[in-house]
């Protein structure tokens, strides 16, 4: 990965003054800067180095051919040391740091799903967390996730709302072309479930779900590996013995009433809706699959962090600033009515309500207390991530071998998060690898090939 | 006694088939029963609220009401009056089919003009012409990376066919006669374009222009289903988020009687170039 904009001042070879698409000649011809010193895949080395170049710059005006002479001359570091010992880099650095510098864009455009997985992307709007950080976001429904992705990858969307598999599919080029992503937030974890429709009743047992169709909002889903993993742990096949359809959530309802589907695991709030409009119950929340698992996140494509530092750490810390207020439960009815308007979800409160506060008719006739049937933690533990590949390994979205810690520690910006929420004075966890429990069945982060191959039931 | 015009009595009977049918409607949709006192679970699960489902007519137009009597309110990107939503469709619309226009009916009349173009191009054409909307979103997307210009590149690629082929087909089948008769008048070939083969060939280009502009408006709500943000398309898909059938009905009705409007003009238009030879 190249990052001449963010070359590095001390070196002769950079350049300062050409963009990071500069095609002219002195550019094409240099070879890519690699440069050890500054990890420039988190926002805060991204800020020391823009730190760095800015007070360099200034040291030597606009001869960028001068400071290149006078760094191959004397040597980098010995400038660097030099330059430290008159000018408190290190206090410049850490002093931005803490207090970001004005965003360089404050109108954004932030794409989201209607669903409640959104709900702090969305409640920052009504809620004015874009504005305490500065920020004029305007928060964008999109038609699904595909139409988000392509938005996103066009630009249009600064930042967006997707789903937790959908960067890392994004960064090796699963479905899309590759484009680098960062995942520098969850929004949600839980808040999904099974929903089956009124005729199957009696067909608690998923055993005898063969021949059954399901929906699922989108491939690269954690819904689709959540399903497949509980089929699959009754013995179900779930490419041979059901059927999965990708089926946009707002159809899942129209779809179940008419038969098509017997069944989906969906985000809220549709889950919630068939139970509204009569139609299906909830079989199982998906917190009973595995406790905690991450499903929405908040996603930028690498360059916006790169080019826009003090806007993406603005926008980070209201977006983690939101989730943070969202955990909270006596603020779930505030949310519920923030976000049902149709600017936002555009759904009866009643509905959003119970979801979010977890008191909820189940649509067999009994009212569940369950508080965080969805809740909202920003942490990405890279072991989420490398859940997501081993389940993409497994059945069959990605092949060969696959660098599951290199590519969860790309995309999900733990550090990023980490810093953010320490700012913001919430506590965040020292380590980003933890073993997860799911359906009684440990998943040890360090050895995924051995998970992938422990299965019983895969593809291939 | 007085007798009512043919066009008075068939207005009158379109009166009461919709009057007739309007009852119908209201008769077959059975009412909401009304509810007392509702237990947590009754209430949770949305007794005596308003189930999804298809709305009597009373309520399709009391919906009509409320959203004609304010309809350019701006409630922020996501929620925005039927007047402005049409508003958005009608401008994509229109740049497509105009840039289509642009293309087609100077293309048109050179195929028209040389039967070897005509029977090279006919196999491009023919295969091009089907194909859906929906089809050439994926690719516009990729491809102009930008979702207006897609959407507006979508309703280009589809309403350009009908007008090329008919400006062809009308170019192609100009009588021999008339063009011999500005040959003897030794008038040259621009002019002869448009002072004979155009007005000659005009009735099929508009008739070529008409169809078009339907398929535009047809193709308009896919579009905006698809990439969302504004329009009438994205507001049929909102509402569907929220299963709400009784604005999907009215803003059905919207999209007919823009669409006959916009056909209505172009009617006019035709009436206005037709000759009898």
């Amino acid at each position: 990965m190249t990052m001449k904009s963010l070359g590095n001042p001390f070196s002769a070879k950079s350049d300062l003054r050409h963009g990071a698409d500069c095609s002219c000649h002195s550019c094409s011809t240099a070879a890519p800067e690699v440069d050890d010193s500054v990890d420039l895949t988190t926002s805060e080395g991204m800020l020391e180095r823009a730190v760095e170049s800015a007070i360099v710059r200034s040291v030597f005006g606009q001869s960028d051919i001068g400071r290149r002479s006078f760094m191959g001359m004397m040597g980098g570091s010995t400038v660097a040391a030099a330059l430290a010992s008159v000018f408190p880099i290190n206090e410049a650095k850490a002093a931005i740091l803490d207090n970001l510098g004005p965003p360089e864009k404050t109108d954004l455009n932030i794409g989201f799903v209607p669903i409640t997985c959104a709900t702090p992307i969305i409640m920052a709007q009504p809620l004015g967390f874009y504005e305490r950080y500065g920020l004029n976001a305007q928060v964008i429904k999109t038609a699904g996730w595909a139409v988000a992705r392509d938005k996103s990858l066009n630009g249009e969307y600064d930042a967006s709302h997707m789903l937790t598999p959908m960067p890392l599919a994004m960064t090796l080029g699963a479905g899309s072309v590759a484009e680098p992503y960062i995942m520098p937030a969850v929004e949600n974890i839980n808040g999904q479930a099974i929903v089956l429709s009124n005729e199957h009743l009696d067909k608690r047992d998923p055993s005898q779900w063969k021949g059954f169709t399901f929906g699922v909002p989108f491939e690269y889903s954690m819904h689709n590996f959540l399903l497949r993993y509980y089929v699959a742990e009754f013995g179900l096949d779930p490419d041979v013995d059901i059927q999965i359809r990708v089926v946009p959530p707002p159809e899942m309802v129209a779809n179940l009433r008419a038969g098509n589907l017997d069944g989906y695991l969906s985000p809220d709030p549709f889950n919630q809706r068939a139970v509204y409009e009569g139609i299906g119950f909830i079989h199982i929340l998906t917190k009973e699959i595995w406790e905690g698992h991450p499903c929405c996140a908040f996603a930028a494509p690498l360059s916006f962090a790169q080019e826009l530092p003090n806007t993406y750490g603005a926008l980070l810390k209201s977006i983690i600033d939101a989730t943070q207020y969202a955990s909270a439960p006596e603020n779930r009815k505030e949310i519920s009515a923030a976000i049902a308007p149709t600017n936002y979800l555009n759904q009866p409160v009643t509905v959003i309500e119970q979801v979010l506060t977890g008191t909820y008719a189940d649509g067999l006739g009994e009212v569940k207390q369950v508080p965080d049937r969805i809740d909202f933690d920003p942490f990405p533990w890279h072991s989420m991530g490398v859940w997501i590949l081993t389940q993409m390994k497994r059945w069959g979205y990605i092949e060969g071998d696959v660098d599951y810690k290199g590519v969860a520690e790309q995309v999900y910006l733990a550090a990023d998060c980490r810093k953010v929420m320490e700012d913001l004075g919430y506590e965040a966890p020292d380590v980003t690898y933890k073993s997860h429990m799911i359906m009684g069945k440990s998943f040890d982060p360090a050895t995924p090939e051995a998970y992938v191959d422990s299965f019983a039931i895969k593809k291939g | 006694m007085y007798t009512l015009s043919l066009n008075q009595r068939a207005a009158l009977l379109s009166v009461v088939m919709l009057v007739v049918g309007l009852l119908i409607w209201e008769a077959a949709i059975p009412g909401q029963k009304a509810v007392g006192e509702l237990t947590e679970y009754e209430r949770l699960t949305g007794a005596g609220a308003p189930k999804a489902g298809v709305p009597p007519p009373s309520d399709v137009i009391a919906k009509a009401w409320e959203q004609l009597s304010n309809p350019f309110y701006d409630a922020g990107p996501n929620d925005k009056g039927i007047g402005i939503q049409i508003g958005y469709s009608i401008y994509r619309v229109l740049t497509g089919y105009l840039l289509a226009a642009l293309v087609a009916i100077p293309l048109g009349f050179l195929i028209g003009m040389s039967p070897i173009a005509y029977k090279a191009l006919n196999p491009f054409i023919q295969v091009l012409r089907p194909i859906s909307p929906l089809a050439w979103m994926p690719l516009a997307l990729f491809i102009i990376g930008d979702s207006e210009a897609s959407a507006i590149f979508v309703i280009f690629i589809c309403s350009i066919w009908p007008m090329l082929i008919n400006t062809a087909f009308g170019v192609a089948g100009v009588r021999a006669d008339w063009v011999n008769v500005a040959r003897t008048h030794e008038l040259g070939a621009l002019k002869t374009a448009f002072t004979v083969i155009l007005p000659a060939a005009a009735p099929t280009i508009v008739t070529g222009m008409r169809i078009s502009i339907g398929i535009a408006w047809l193709v308009i709500v896919a579009a905006e289903m698809l990439v969302g943000g504004t329009g009438i398309g994205y507001y049929v898909w909102n509402e569907w988020n929220n299963l709400d059938l009784t604005s999907v009905v009215f803003s059905i009705l919207m999209i007919g009687v823009v669409g006959m409007l916009l056909d209505a003009m172009f009617g006019l238009l035709q009436r206005r170039v037709a000759y009898v030879e």
